[in-house]
């Protein structure tokens, strides 16, 4: 039998107050938040992946005041079957880098620069045994893998990912304790008619029924208003951030992203309507 | 002999950690009979109506029912058992945000009638009771008198075979009170068992051959049968236990 399937005269048994009360704002607002948090935690897994994938096989090697020594590296590293690309970094890009922090010094012709020679190893390239080459082929030469250095930035994007996707479990519990509270309030409030429902043979089922349809229905619009809402704010948002992401190569969120975000009021409602289910049938149950 | 409905092996209830309230109730009740339980106030009458339609269990002694011991079973069985009681409360328990139609259908509609097997029913028991016109009535726009009659023809609308009636007299004329103790002595006809709970001795004395259960503080006084009613008729007795 479907459990949220209720019959007009039914419906009459607990008086319905249309889309009002405590349930559809609650369910509104944990919506809101918790597609608000998923959507940051998804654009985070999503930057800490494009980052990763940015730098997993790309790296430099460094020679110290060794502008002499470039063109032997470089010609070292083209040699090398595990290399697919190999490329000087300009030292006009490495003035402008450092001007940052040394003002006008950086353009001092006696500043001494050292060599950066950009190297992208082919999928699957042994990079220990690059290394032993390179250094073999040009000593005082470093190679040095890009992903060392972008440790640090991809555990932090990796632990705010955990930390949201946390929050929005969080936010999912308490909107559960919500849910169980107004079952029970439910059941406290239309007491009486339980009562009588009870000493006539219903079984708890049966009563159980009676409110799960309407809490599913108002689970499930405040659930869609509460992500309307929330996707919205998130277009804005996401609207502003269009020169980032083309900076990036890629939206923070995907299609596949936003349909996950668009299932949200959906499964809410089920948990709300599955929450509610249990925790109805346990009030009940402290009855004879 | 007629078949046990209700058994009783020396029962006894308390609420809480209180004193009990029913003492060694110890009696069988005929499948077919007319009973009237009777006492003083507080005796213990509600206590022992509650017991008999479900709402409490007893804290010692064994209960059966239709045949089957019930002190102990589980929870999700009692439905089953309620389904076949009929109880007239005496303070109606009528559900006030329905109309006087959807009350007395709620035991058809609990046992899963279709709404095609509702309506003819009920439209006929209202009409029994004298309130054909006031279906759509809500309980608080009735009277004392009509919404005892609702709550009579919900008892009863479902054909159980054991009817339960606390005072279901006590809010109504004579002559009404006389067409409800007709259609429980004619339900009674038809085999229901009726179990009536009252102070009202006419009632009782107009029930020729049925049977009284008396309770003092507690106890079932005269489980022998020595004290029937009315007298003159044929001795028939509560079975006291071995």
């Amino acid at each position: 039998m479907n459990p949220l399937a209720v019959s007009e005269a039914e419906k009459r048994l607990i008086p319905s107050s249309g889309v009002r009360g405590p349930v559809p704002l609650l369910i509104g607002i944990m919506t809101f938040v918790i597609v608000v948090v998923a959507a940051a935690g998804l654009a985070l897994a999503n930057t800490a992946s494009i980052v990763k994938s940015g730098a997993e096989n790309r790296y430099s090697i460094q020679i110290a005041d060794g502008a002499a020594r470039a063109p032997a590296a470089i010609a070292a590293a083209r040699t090398l079957p595990e290399t697919a690309r190999v490329e000087q970094v300009p030292p006009d890009d490495l003035r402008r880098t450092l001007e940052r922090w040394l003002g006008p010094a950086a353009a001092e012709a006696d500043l001494p620069l050292p060599v950066i020679i950009d190297v992208d190893l082919k999928p699957g390239a042994d990079a220990t045994a690059v290394t032993k080459r390179i250094e073999r082929a040009v000593p005082g030469a470093r190679f040095i893998a890009h992903r060392a250095s972008l440790m640090p930035l991809l555990d932090a994007l990796r632990g705010l990912t955990v930390l949201a996707f946390g929050l929005v479990i969080l936010i999912a519990l308490a909107s559960a304790a919500a849910v169980v509270l107004t079952a029970r309030a439910s059941v406290d409030t239309h007491r009486s008619t339980i009562e009588v429902m009870h000493g006539i043979g219903a079984t708890d089922e049966q009563v159980a029924r009676l409110f799960l349809r309407q809490i599913a229905v108002d689970a499930l619009l405040g659930g869609i208003a509460g992500a309307a809402i929330a996707g919205l704010i998130l277009g804005v948002i996401l609207g502003g951030a269009s020169f980032a992401a083309s900076l990036a190569g890629s939206p923070p969120l995907g299609w596949a992203d936003a349909a996950v975000l668009a299932f949200m009021p959906l499964v809410i409602a089920l948990l709300a309507t599955l929450v509610a289910r249990v925790a109805l049938l346990r009030a009940l149950r402290e009855r004879l | 002999m007629a078949g046990s409905i209700v058994e009783f092996d020396r029962v006894g209830l308390r609420y809480g950690t209180g004193a009990e309230v029913l003492r060694d109730l110890d009696f069988r009740l005929s499948e077919g009979g007319f009973y009237f339980l009777t006492g003083p106030s507080g005796a213990g009458k509600t206590s022992l109506l509650k017991l008999l339609y479900l709402a409490q269990r007893p804290t010692r002694g064994r209960m059966s029912l239709f045949g089957d011991e019930l002190s102990h079973a589980a929870r999700e069985t009692l439905p089953e058992y309620r389904r076949r009681i009929g109880v007239v409360f005496q303070d109606f328990r009528l559900i006030r945000h329905l109309s006087a139609f959807d009350n007395v259908a709620l035991p058809l509609r609990i046992a899963g009638r279709g709404e095609a097997d509702v309506e003819g029913p009920v439209r006929e028991m209202l009409a029994w009771v004298g309130l054909a016109d006031r279906a759509s009535a809500r309980p608080p726009t009735l009277s004392g008198g009509e919404q005892q009659r609702v709550a009579i023809a919900r008892a009863v609308i479902a054909r159980p075979e054991l009817v339960i009636a606390d005072e279901p007299t006590g809010n109504v004329d004579a002559a009404m009170a006389q067409r409800i103790l007709h259609l429980l002595t004619a339900m009674n006809r038809l085999g229901t068992t009726v179990i009536v709970a009252t102070h009202d001795l006419g009632l009782i004395a107009a029930t020729p051959g049925a049977q009284l259960i008396r309770l003092e503080n507690g106890v079932l006084v005269d489980p022998t049968g020595a004290l029937k009613h009315p007298p003159g008729t044929p001795p028939r007795i509560i079975e006291a236990r071995p």
